[in-house]
């Protein structure tokens, strides 16, 4: 490495360090290109594969009754509405729970040992898995209370689950509210349980229904808990304290095994589709939601 | 998570505790404010609010304790009946009168997938959070940014089905080539025929946690305090060097606080590892990253129609608390870590 004495050469870093460093950005690219290949991949699969399936009025105005897995026709409604309202019952129970949690964090405990505690369990729970809160609701209702697995019983599971979710997002909010505004707000002898309803939550209210939209799109792609907390059937069944509910992941889960010629098979990749768009939707709607809050604010 | 902490909280937090340890500074506020008060409208209304969001934060710990009870109580009585060591035999058997359940065999296949996930899966993660936090421009860094976190929105039934279906069939002549190179290796020995081993499952469980950990990464190495990069730079070094001396020390608690959480991700998810790992009944532990198996997770869903006797139902429950405890102790490891974390 005999470089000729310029200024550049001077200052430039030669031999291995330049090496080095040359070789570590190769490295970091190509993890790069890594991490966004699973997802193109997947996402090209699914949608070449279950496309066809759920292009037909039929996919989303009948349920699988009366079909076989050799018999084409029939949709996912059954499973989409179970979906759609599993997901509404967890967050009907989540979302209060959730965000009650939040203005004690911030509002009442902020910074105190209590606010540490419990903002620890909140972490905790956020990392329960999902099977483990489908065996405590197992344990609790079925097992000592002796109720009988239901559509409710699986969102209550899930209430596990979007609880954290939805209870972070929502202290993150909050903290953002500025004092001043709450200063105003006693300053003007409005009593701390009206300031926080009537001017903290309204400005946190981007961020709560962020988290809201991105608790239902975790809560509606699980499928641990409804593996064990309620049946799959190929009827729709509406009533949430009945025994069978059919959802998308529970319809995947049960057609994984059938053989590739069948009609079954594309229902699958069908199921996945609609499945996918659900939740990603979601998420797109939570980040447009944050944005159009974040802009607001300013 | 970790940033609640600042140091304007931790003083209040000082004072507060001088207070009173259950309701802190309510007996402050209380002196303050009411003689303030112009009129009492507020009071009822006040304390029902307040008994509100204590109650939320209740539930909140009382559910996390709850689990750990319940999960307890009903695994005691089919863990008494049992005849075999719970931790150390890996028989299953619970169907007879004669109960034999031991966990070895699913701690292990549980522990080495997930590990192996890990492995593979940081390295990208930090490469990842580099990239977008100081390799390319902020706003392709946001864009590359918002397509990891896409992946975190995938369900991991999607994500077993892709695995089953799709990946393992296409990693299969990896393996094999893998199986006919390495193979004395015990790791690496012949497994299964299907390509639903624990490879398979840990090469999907690190796509899975990858979103977590780089988007934690990612958060840490973009607060690295701006001194310590000019002052590195300003020094001649390199870009990888002042990534070496500057970035990765500041940001080092935080990887390895992600990298637990992404492991406790890992060792509880349910429905991809169930839906790619062919179950095998070769007794004992399968070494081999090419075997079959199940996991704790695993085991217990693939088996939840058969949860019809309290006691068969007791042994699944045992196993799920095992798995409870574990991914306790390694989230509350990750949160130690996180809140160890140096600041600027």
């Amino acid at each position: 490495m005999s470089a000729p004495t310029t200024m550049s050469s001077l200052t430039a870093p030669r031999g291995s360090r330049r090496v080095t460093d040359v070789v570590v950005r190769g490295l970091v690219y190509l993890s790069g290109v890594i991490a966004v290949v699973p997802l193109v991949w997947i996402l090209i699969t699914i949608i070449s594969k279950g496309l066809p399936v759920i292009l037909s009025a039929a996919w989303w105005t009948q349920d699988l009754a009366g079909t076989t897995d050799r018999r084409a026709g029939g949709g996912a409604l059954h499973a989409i509405i179970g979906t759609l309202e599993i997901g509404l019952i967890t967050a009907v129970v989540a979302v209060p729970i959730a965000v009650l949690g939040a203005i004690f964090l911030i509002e009442y405990a902020r910074g105190t040992r209590l606010a540490r505690g419990v903002s620890f369990m909140v972490d905790i729970l956020s990392g329960i898995p999902s099977i483990v809160a489908a065996l405590f609701v197992f344990a609790f209702l079925i097992t000592i209370l002796h109720f009988d697995r239901s559509a409710i019983a699986a969102a209550l599971s899930l209430v596990l689950l979007m609880l954290p979710t939805v209870l972070r997002s929502t202290e993150e909010m909050l903290k953002l509210v500025p004092d001043s505004l709450r200063e105003a707000a006693y300053a003007l002898g409005i009593p701390k349980w009206r300031t926080i309803l009537t001017v903290v939550i309204p400005t946190a209210f981007s961020g709560i229904a962020t988290g809201v939209v991105l608790g239902l799109a975790r809560v509606m792609g699980e499928t641990a808990p409804l593996l064990i907390l309620v049946a799959y059937a190929r009827n729709l069944y509406l009533s949430p304290t009945s025994d069978t509910m059919a959802t998308l992941p529970t319809m995947i889960n049960t057609g994984r095994d059938v053989a590739e010629t069948l009609a079954g098979y594309d229902r699958v990749w069908g199921a996945a589709l609609t499945l996918i768009l659900l939740v990603m939707g979601l998420n797109l709607l939570a980040r447009w939601i944050a944005r159009a809050g974040r802009l607001k604010d300013r | 998570m970790a940033d609640e902490s600042s140091p304007a909280v931790e003083t209040t937090d000082e004072t507060s505790t001088l207070a009173s340890p259950t309701s802190p500074r309510s007996p402050l506020e209380a002196a303050v404010s009411s003689p303030l008060q112009l009129d009492h409208v507020g009071h009822a209304g006040d304390n029902s609010f307040r008994g509100a969001a204590y109650a939320a934060a209740f539930v909140v710990v009382a559910l996390v304790a709850f689990v750990g009870v319940f999960l307890a109580v009903i695994a005691w009585p089919s863990l008494s009946r049992n005849t075999v060591p719970f931790l150390t035999s890996t028989v299953w058997n619970v169907s007879g009168t004669e109960m034999a359940f031991g966990i070895a065999g699913l701690l292990w296949t549980t522990v080495l997938s997930s590990v192996v996930a890990m492995i593979l899966a940081v390295p990208i993660a930090v490469g990842t959070a580099l990239l977008v936090t100081h390799y390319v421009p902020p706003k392709l860094g946001s864009i590359i940014g918002f397509v990891i976190d896409l992946l975190a929105a995938v369900p991991s039934i999607i994500f077993g089905l892709w695995g089953l279906k799709v990946l393992g069939p296409a990693l299969g002549p990896l393996y094999d080539w893998l199986q006919r190179t390495l193979g004395w290796i015990p790791l690496f020995s012949k497994g299964v025929d299907s390509t639903g081993n624990v490879l398979t499952a840990s090469v999907v469980l690190a796509i899975m946690i990858l979103p977590i950990v780089s988007a934690m990464s990612r958060d840490v190495f973009r607060q690295t305090p701006p001194d310590h990069i000019e002052a590195a730079l300003a020094l001649g070094a390199t870009k990888w060097e002042m990534i070496r001396t500057a970035v990765i020390p500041y940001g080092r608690s935080g990887v390895i606080a992600a990298s637990m959480l992404g492991l406790g991700r890992a060792l509880g998810e349910t429905v991809a590892v169930m839906i790619i790992l062919s179950q095998t009944n070769t007794p004992g532990i399968n070494v081999s990253l090419f075997s079959g198996g199940e996991t704790f997770a695993s085991k217990i869903a693939n088996n939840a129609a058969e949860f019809d006797s309290p006691a068969k139902t007791g042994a699944y429950i045992a196993a799920g608390l095992v798995l409870f405890l574990v991914t306790f102790a390694v989230n509350a490891i990750a949160r130690l870590v996180a809140d160890r974390r140096p600041r600027s």
